[in-house]
């Protein structure tokens, strides 16, 4: 009779697979993913953002199979897409021709085109309403409001367009650059520090909301310099189009997203460029030397930092507004620190590397306990 | 199979990359590719850098072992191996003379390997200076100088203190006299396997989108210093309690009474040297 | 061939910011040292010097002056936007240390140069062992003997005089005198025919001063190692250096012995600094 391995993790795995199942279907009122894509709207943006993939019904499914886990569900999610092949590139969306949801401004008390509130939580009262508890299931509310909104489209110029003609906005040199060239694809290619600024909206635009909060909110609390007035928050829809695969010159329609876009400004002095070049020869080099300077004002201008998020979520797009300034300015600080923000914010990566501390690490341990014992052994032998 | 996805999951697209970066990896021994790296269904951190080799690598043909912490049956190699299965659907093995490719978590496995064989070895950390620098637009810039005083300062400023490198596994080598690398969480034990090999080993990490590769008969050394020579774990005089294996990596258990027992790390080893003192 | 020069620098500038057509015209003047076109500042602009075997060479000037700034471009710390930089114990001279590939500089500035900064800060790893300090320059010289090395270093400290059952602290733990010593250490620790020190001393309490610069000349008088030492402090230059150049603005307003200097000063500004010294 031969020796056979002692087997168990094939069993554990089956029989904890088996328990999730027994978890995720408790009781007896099965959700049905087409009424979380209704009515657990926020929550299905905040996953398909951090997913990076726009499918509200496959983030409700994805919600489904992880018991409401944000982060597996984005998990889920971006898994499923890598194993899609990226057919085509979009043609770059313009948040300035926006159907909008919602417009407002915090820099204007009248701005043209007009303020429009749209849906918010900010001005309700955080009362936990018992009376939805006898909500009748199958409440439907009228949706007269969103058909009108159908019929009389609402568009508007960006506020900082006003700005911009007032040439009181000044676009930094990667912001040109990057209306140039070919932005960066971080979901092919590897980030490289330091990074363009295309990279770095991308990899916010996934980041989890808490972390990018948290950083905005450390950024104004003191431990960055970054003192933003909200120059514009607009929420709308947004048409999705490509290049026609056939017909040359041709766009194709493939669909709308959601979206909500803020611009943020701040006050910029032009001499604190000239400070952060004075600090490091490396970034001075990278201009290059040849590069001829404006005749130089130390007037102050507007700087804009920028976010955009899917769906409805105020909140992470002003932080990652906040952010895109902090790092655009490079001033001193972690907050302004390119490889500190954006390594450390992705959902998938932090869960992925905390998770793994659970997996077996025996060998490594070892390997530590030999050094541990070999130094305590030549202590010992001193003390002797 | 696995309803509705491509064989071996990532799109072609994907695979092309990570194979593109694999062959830069070996025509540049120890160097560090940067790959855009995908996500994929098993936890970042847990073996994605491997895994998306592996995916790229793998035909039809191929006979594939996994192995986590020296063992095949430990719940992440279980876990990695099923993914590759229900998604290539290629003949699985635990003898690693069988494979042809290796997928492995912190361990080489005793059996000799073959020209003919690959290594996949999972990287949760690949550089080798973050221990000195955490900043990796600098890192890339002192492997690009080979400036490599800060981490042998470092290495000098363990002896200085405690008398000993305290590295436990992971232990840097230099790579033909030119990058230095980390081999991955091997126990230093491991790290001999890696000189002059006859074997291709890549390695593969995921979250942090680097791949690197040592090609076979490739001049790998542990760095040390003169008067203090690399020392593997001290395992002397210590044998598998099944199989009576020395000069293996040795597991140490506690038996039941709370006595310290040894047992061969490498399980599918173990387990073919009982079956043939059996016979 | 006795006055072949063992530096020898001509032309050097270094800019902060852009430049333009007006400023790099080197006959423009500027205001003070910055260029009325395009606010850029030359913190060291058109500067020339020669520095012979064996002597101490001062330079002086007011803070902003560009003194610090020069010998971090002679260490290599800052990069010039022109100059040409010849060491005569680098292929006797033949080539612009400016022009040779990087690690070519890195080896200059390892093995031929030493420097002494003004804040410890920067010449020192506060984290790291005072013995990891002094070792780092001896590391970057290829040396791998970590006995051969401790000695080295033990040696070095008590050359210094630093207690030697310190040389396991960091140096945050140390006074700034002390940091200065230890330093000094590192920066002689290869033997280097060339030694920059940056305002040793500014800072420093008057006793712990004189004690510091007793101890720069007793080892430029038993190594030989040729200096140039740069202080605002007039008495510092008089106490060591014997010939000196006086900097405003980025540029050398004035040169000569310095004794000669001191009684005679020709420049207003230097008339102003010699000034101060006397009163």
């Amino acid at each position: 009779m031969a020796y056979v391995a002692v087997t168990g993790g094939q069993e554990a795995i089956a029989a904890s697979i088996a328990l999730l199942r027994e978890y995720r279907c408790h009781g007896d009122n099965p959700l049905d993913p087409v009424a979380m894509v209704n009515r657990m709207g926020l929550l299905i943006d905040k996953i398909m953002g951090e997913a990076g993939l726009y499918c509200p019904d496959h983030a409700a499914l994805a919600l489904l199979q992880s018991e409401g886990s944000v982060e597996e569900a984005v998990f889920l999610l971006r898994a499923y897409r890598s194993s899609l092949t990226r057919a085509y590139y979009s043609i770059p969306l313009d948040g300035a021709q926006m159907r909008l949801l919602r417009r407002i401004s915090a820099a204007y008390k009248d701005v043209p085109g007009g303020q429009m509130l749209g849906a918010t939580y900010d001005y309700t009262h955080r009362l936990l309403d018992f009376s939805l508890l006898s909500e009748h299931e199958d409440t439907k509310i009228d949706t007269a409001s969103s058909e009108d909104e159908e019929c009389n489209p609402f568009h508007a110029l960006r506020v900082s367009d006003l700005l911009r003609a007032e040439n009181i906005i000044v676009q930094s040199p990667t912001h040109a650059k990057s209306s140039e060239t070919v932005p960066e694809d971080i979901t092919q290619n590897p980030l490289r520090f330091p990074t363009p600024r295309s990279a770095r909206l991308q990899v916010m635009a996934r980041a989890e909301s808490g972390f990018l909060g948290g950083l905005a909110y450390a950024n104004l609390r003191g431990f960055g310099q970054a003192h933003p007035t909200v120059g514009e928050l607009r929420t709308g829809w947004l048409e999705v189009n490509i290049d026609h695969p056939l017909l040359d010159g041709q766009t194709l329609h493939v669909g709308e997203i959601q979206v909500t876009e803020v611009e943020s400004f701040f006050s910029l002095e032009e001499e604190s460029q000239l400070e952060e070049l004075r600090d490091d020869p490396l970034k001075r080099m990278e201009r290059g030397q040849g590069d001829k300077a404006d005749t130089s004002t130390n007037a102050l201008q507007i700087g804009v930092g920028y976010g955009l998020t899917f769906g409805r979520s105020d909140q992470k797009a002003i932080s990652m507004s906040i952010m895109d300034f902090s790092l655009e300015k490079k001033s001193e600080g972690i907050l302004s620190d390119d490889e500190f923000v954006l390594l450390h914010g992705d959902c998938l990566e932090m869960s992925g590397f905390i998770s793994h501390l659970k997996l077996p690490h025996y060998v490594t341990f070892q390997s530590k306990l030999d050094r541990v014992r070999s130094t305590r052994k030549d202590t010992e032998a001193c003390h002797a | 199979m696995l309803e509705g996805y491509n064989f071996a999951f990532l799109d072609e697209g994907a695979k092309r990359q990570v194979r593109r970066a694999l062959l830069k990896a070996v025509a540049i021994p120890g160097y560090q590719v940067p790959f855009g790296s995908r996500e994929l269904p098993i936890g970042r951190g847990w073996g994605t850098g491997g895994i998306q080799i592996t995916l790229s690598l793998i035909g039809k043909d191929d006979v594939f072992k996994v192995i986590d912490q020296g063992s095949d049956d430990s719940v992440n190699a279980v876990s990695i191996r099923s993914f590759v299965s229900s998604c290539t659907g290629v003949e699985q093995t635990t003898d690693t003379s069988q494979a042809t490719l290796i997928q492995s978590r912190h361990r080489i496995p005793e059996a000799p390997l073959r020209n003919d064989q690959i290594l996949v070895l999972q990287v949760p950390l690949p550089e080798p200076l973050r221990m000195v620098e955490p900043r990796e637009a600098v890192t890339k810039r002192m492997h690009a100088e080979l400036d490599y005083a800060p981490m042998w300062l470092g290495l000098y400023e363990h002896i200085v203190r405690v008398g000993e490198v305290k590295i436990g596994a992971d232990y840097p080598v230099q790579v033909e006299n030119h990058y230095i690398m980390l081999p991955s969480p091997i126990p230093r034990f491991d790290n001999p396997k890696l000189h002059m090999n006859e074997t291709l080993y890549l390695f593969g990490a995921g979250r942090e989108k680097k791949i690197y590769a040592i090609p076979p008969y490739t001049q790998v050394a542990s760095l040390a210093f003169e008067d203090h020579p690399f020392r593997i774990e001290d395992q002397a005089d210590r044998a598998c309690h099944l199989c009576g294996a020395q000069g293996v990596f040795l597991d140490e258990l506690f038996a039941e009474d709370g006595q310290k027992i040894y047992q061969c790390n490498d399980s599918s080893y173990c387990l073919k040297r009982m079956n043939e003192n059996g016979e | 061939m006795e006055n072949k020069p063992a530096l020898s620098l001509s032309n050097l500038s270094v800019r902060y910011g852009r430049g333009c057509t007006f400023c790099e015209a080197s006959d423009n003047e500027l205001q003070g040292n910055r260029c009325p076109h395009c606010g850029s500042i030359w913190a060291v602009r058109n500067v020339s010097l020669q520095v012979y075997p064996g002597e101490i060479l001062g330079v002086v000037g007011e803070s902003g002056s560009g003194k610090s700034t020069l010998v971090q471009a002679l260490y290599m710390d800052v990069e010039p936007v022109s100059g040409d930089y010849r060491l005569n114990c680098y292929q006797d001279g033949a080539a612009n240390v400016f022009k040779v590939s990087l690690p070519q500089r890195k080896m200059v500035r390892h093995l031929m140069l030493g420097m002494v900064y003004q804040n410890p800060h920067m010449g020192l790893r506060m984290g790291f062992s005072v013995g990891a300090n002094v070792a780092e320059k001896l590391i970057a010289a290829g040396s791998r003997n970590v006995q051969e090395m401790t000695r080295r270093t033990a040696e070095l400290l008590a050359h210094m005089e630093v207690p030697l059952d310190r040389v396991k602290e960091p140096p945050k733990h140390f006074s700034g005198g002390m940091q200065q010593r230890v330093q000094i250490a590192k920066a002689v620790a290869n033997n280097p025919p060339m030694l920059f020190l940056d305002e040793i001393t500014t800072g420093l309490d008057l006793s712990v001063q004189a004690r510091v610069l007793d101890l720069v000349r007793r080892i430029q008088q038993e190594l030989g190692i040729t200096m140039l030492i740069v202080s605002h402090d007039l008495a510092v230059i008089r106490m060591l250096a014997s010939r000196t150049l006086v900097m405003l603005g980025g540029r050398v307003i004035e040169s000569g012995l310095t004794d000669q200097i001191l009684e005679d000063p020709q420049h207003p500004f230097t008339q102003i600094l010699v000034h101060s010294l006397l009163s």
